[in-house]
Parts: structure tokens; C-alpha cells; sequence
């Protein structure tokens, strides 16, 4: 292809009329993440599932992205939006890796870097379909914050994204918010682990094998995909459509 | 293609870029204080997201649909210009207003209040649309309650559709304060979007005082 073929060639983007194509949905899909703060830090849990509708299409996919040495990215909604962002953000880390300062960037300002970029594309009325939890410990101080493809943001001591929203945060704020600060790794480990447990019985694009992930003041630390007990005993007395 | 796009945008087929997270902000203007309050809940639908993401900005607040955050500081000396001077309440005004313009045809969603001192010390309180029409007024109540709060403001600081009141009778700083705790205790019971907790800040001549207190956590 010569300069004047690549110049005069059209922006598969624009339609006839000039107008823009955009994303109006997202195609491979994660499902929820949840986050929570306990005595030592934060722990993220998210299942190892991209959906294509609902074809379960990717059954080994790590939702839970280290940014750097204290930083956890968590993503659901579009994968390749996902990957989009991870990059960028690697991107970004590696740039400030090469100023050689011993200095890295923190969880908050990826957290601002994040929003910025997610507020951006939504003014563009072309958003990142995510909604992201990120996660991490700076200065001592455990961060757990959310951000969608709105730019809206907002930190909470338990977050869930998506259907987890409406089936883990009424498990979280009860189990978990209120003991925050004193909760164990074991505990927290196993709130999580319910919740997951919970999700999987009722969200029909949730799989049971899934990671779990801690920042603590140690670093970070992401579980190799496992996959959870579940109890089906109870379908067998089901008659008709159940309830 | 033509057909197709046309059809999309007559189903209105386009991603709607504006959400509704609730939540309430108020504020009184009296002789010589300003008193500003506002619930710190951040819902999206029946979900509440947080029960603490603060609304208030210093002196200034805005009551936000969408996540924007206006850099305003009024009484406070920590908006200054390059002459090392604090920006006049009525100069923040101005420039909120022109911020809100210059997005006129992608409007920031948001209804600021901004509240402090004027130059010669008496409480103002200046009122926005989101397209940054702006008014001066003596109270001002914005949000996901303002329906219930702002007419028992009209009642109890403007002592509208009354007879033998003292329609210019200002209220007294503790008067106002229980006013405006009223609002939002009374507001929280029947605005499924207003509760967790309320912020309350009361600027004066000694600077400004904040208050965090708790409503309802239901």
C-alpha cells in the first residue's frame, strides 16, 4: 500500500452519512467481581469466565490484573475493553518504569489515571464497557474503589460489581462491613468464598471456578484458578419451574 | 447504511451518557453566615453504591448526576488567583456559571449551590441550571428531595403565603441550622435516595466549621 492508498483510506468507523460507530454493547463479557477491606488489607474475588452471550466461551480467563507491586485491577463487562485498559495501564507503568526513580505509581493515582480515562471516553459517547474495582494498599492505607464506563466513582469498605450488586452486597455489608477492620484472611477468605458460592446458584453467566486476590502490606498475592464446593441436592425436590 | 443509521436514531438507539446517583445538597444565606448541608449517599437505582461520597467542595458544592468535580472555593483561601488574592464569592459565581456554558450543548448535569460570604460580609447563596443560568438567592435546595425540602424552606426561612410575618426577618444561625438538620431528617424518611450521612458546613466571619452527622441508614 502506498502513502496515497493509506491516506485515502476510509476510517471503517465513520458510516455514509459521517456518522460515528460506537459500541452499543458489550460482546465478550465478564460477570461480577466483588471487593472487600479486612484487618490486613483487600481481597478481590472474580470467577475464570468470558461469555459470548450466553455461550460460556472462555472458560480459563484471569479477571483479577496486577498494576504494578500493590495495585489490583478487577474487570467485568467487555473482555476486550478489559485488555484494553490493561494495557494502557502498562503502558503507562512501564513509562514511568523508565524515569529509573525507584519511584512507582500508587494505587490512588491509577485510580485517577483509570477514571480519567473511563470519564473521557464516556463524554466521547464512546465508552469502555467495564465496570472495574481497583484495589490496593498505599502508604500503609488499604484503597478500594470503583469506577464504570460513566467516569462515576465512589470507595466503599465492600463493592460488587454487576449482578454481584444485587446477590453479594447484602452478604458483604452484612458480614463484612461492619467487622472491616478486624475481619482474619481466613474470614475474609471465606465471606468471599460464599458469595461466589451465592452468585454461581443464580447468575447463569457465573462459573464456579474462580481466583481470589489480596494486597497486603507484604504485596501482592493472586490464587491459582480453584474451583468451589457446590450442592445441587436440593433440584431434586424441585417440581415444574421450582421457587 | 443511511437507513440503518436513521432507524437506530429514530429508535433512539444511542447509549444514554447521563446517570441519576441521587442524593440532596441545601443551603441558607443569613445576615452574616451561610449554612450548607448535604447527604453523602451515592445510589445507582434501587443499589446504594456508597454510603459516603461527599458532595460538598470546601464552601462550594455541587449536587451531581454525573461525576465532574467543580474546583470552587469560596470563603476559603484556597482558591487564589495569581495575585495572591482570594477569589470574591461573587467572582467563583461568575466563573461557575461560564464553566456550565462553555458545556452548553453537552451540558454538565449537575445543579451547583454555591454558598459563603459576600464582600461585605453577608451570607449569599448563589443557585444554578445545568446550562449555568444563575441567580442569587437567599436558600436553595437542589437534589432527589428537593421537592419535599424546598417548600418548607419557602415556609419556614422565606415565611411565604403567610400573613402577619415579617417577610424580612433573617433567621438566626442556630434557627437556620435546626432548619436545615429538619429538612434532611424529615426528607430521609420519604427519599429512598437521601440518608447515610449529612455534611454540614456553617461559614461565618471565623472561617468555616464542618459538621459530619448521621441519618438513616435504611
Amino acid at each position: 500500500m502506498n502513502s496515497t492508498e493509506i491516506l485515502n483510506l476510509k476510517n471503517q468507523d465513520v458510516t455514509e452519512n459521517g456518522t460515528y460507530k460506537h459500541t452499543l454493547q458489550p460482546i465478550v463479557t465478564g460477570t461480577s467481581v466483588l471487593g472487600l477491606k479486612y484487618k490486613d488489607g483487600i481481597m478481590l474475588a472474580a470467577d475464570c469466565i468470558a461469555s459470548y452471550g450466553s455461550l460460556a466461551r472462555f472458560r480459563n480467563v484471569q479477571r483479577l490484573h496486577p498494576v504494578g507491586k500493590a495495585t489490583i485491577l478487577a474487570g467485568s463487562g467487555d473482555m476486550s475493553d478489559f485488555q484494553h485498559v490493561q494495557n494502557l495501564l502498562e503502558g503507562v507503568m512501564l513509562q514511568e518504569h523508565c524515569f529509573d526513580d525507584e519511584q512507582e505509581i500508587g494505587t490512588k493515582s491509577i485510580y485517577k489515571i483509570l477514571s480519567n480515562v473511563m470519564y473521557s471516553r464516556r463524554t466521547k459517547v464512546d465508552p469502555l464497557w467495564n465496570k472495574f474495582i481497583v484495589a490496593g494498599i498505599e502508604n500503609g492505607e488499604s484503597f478500594l474503589g470503583y469506577v464504570d464506563l460513566y467516569g462515576t466513582t465512589y470507595q466503599s469498605p465492600v463493592i460488587a460489581t454487576g449482578f454481584g450488586s444485587h446477590i453479594a452486597i447484602p452478604i458483604l455489608r452484612k458480614y463484612a462491613e461492619p467487622r472491616a477492620s478486624d475481619l482474619t484472611e481466613a474470614e475474609a477468605s471465606e465471606i468471599l468464598d460464599n458469595c461466589m458460592r451465592v452468585l454461581y446458584y443464580r447468575d447463569a453467566r457465573s462459573f464456579n471456578k474462580i481466583q481470589k486476590a489480596k494486597v497486603t502490606s507484604a504485596g501482592i498475592e493472586i490464587t491459582e484458578p480453584y474451583s468451589l464446593s457446590t450442592n445441587w441436592d436440593f433440584a431434586e425436590s424441585i417440581r415444574g419451574y421450582g421457587a | 447504511m443511511i437507513a440503518m443509521t436513521e432507524a437506530a436514531a429514530k429508535q433512539n438507539n444511542r447509549w444514554e451518557p447521563y446517570v441519576d446517583n441521587g442524593g440532596t445538597s441545601l443551603a441558607i444565606a443569613g445576615e452574616d453566615f451561610c449554612i450548607i448541608a448535604s447527604d453523602t449517599r451515592q445510589s445507582e437505582g434501587y443499589s446504594i453504591n456508597t454510603r459516603y461520597d461527599s458532595k460538598l467542595h470546601r464552601d462550594s458544592f455541587n449536587f451531581r448526576t454525573e461525576k465532574i468535580s467543580l474546583a470552587t472555593t469560596g470563603y476559603s483561601a484556597d482558591a487564589k488567583n495569581k495575585h495572591d488574592k482570594e477569589m470574591h464569592s461573587h467572582s467563583i459565581a461568575q466563573m461557575i456559571s461560564i464553566i456550565q456554558y462553555q458545556k452548553r450543548f453537552f451540558p454538565y448535569y449537575v445543579f451547583p449551590i454555591l454558598g459563603g460570604l459576600d464582600q461585605e460580609g453577608k451570607g449569599c447563596v448563589y443557585s444554578y441550571d445545568p446550562v449555568g443560568n444563575m441567580e442569587r438567592v437567599g436558600f436553595q435546595v437542589y437534589g432527589s428531595a428537593s421537592g419535599l425540602i424546598q417548600p418548607f424552606l419557602d415556609s419556614q426561612v422565606g415565611f411565604k403565603n403567610q400573613q402577619n410575618v415579617d417577610k424580612t426577618r433573617l433567621l438566626s444561625k442556630q434557627e437556620a441550622y435546626d432548619i436545615a438538620i429538619d429538612s434532611f431528617t424529615g426528607a430521609t424518611e420519604r427519599d429512598i435516595y437521601t440518608g447515610d450521612f449529612l455534611e454540614v458546613y456553617i461559614i461565618d466571619k471565623d472561617g468555616i466549621k464542618k459538621e459530619v452527622r448521621q441519618l438513616k441508614f435504611d
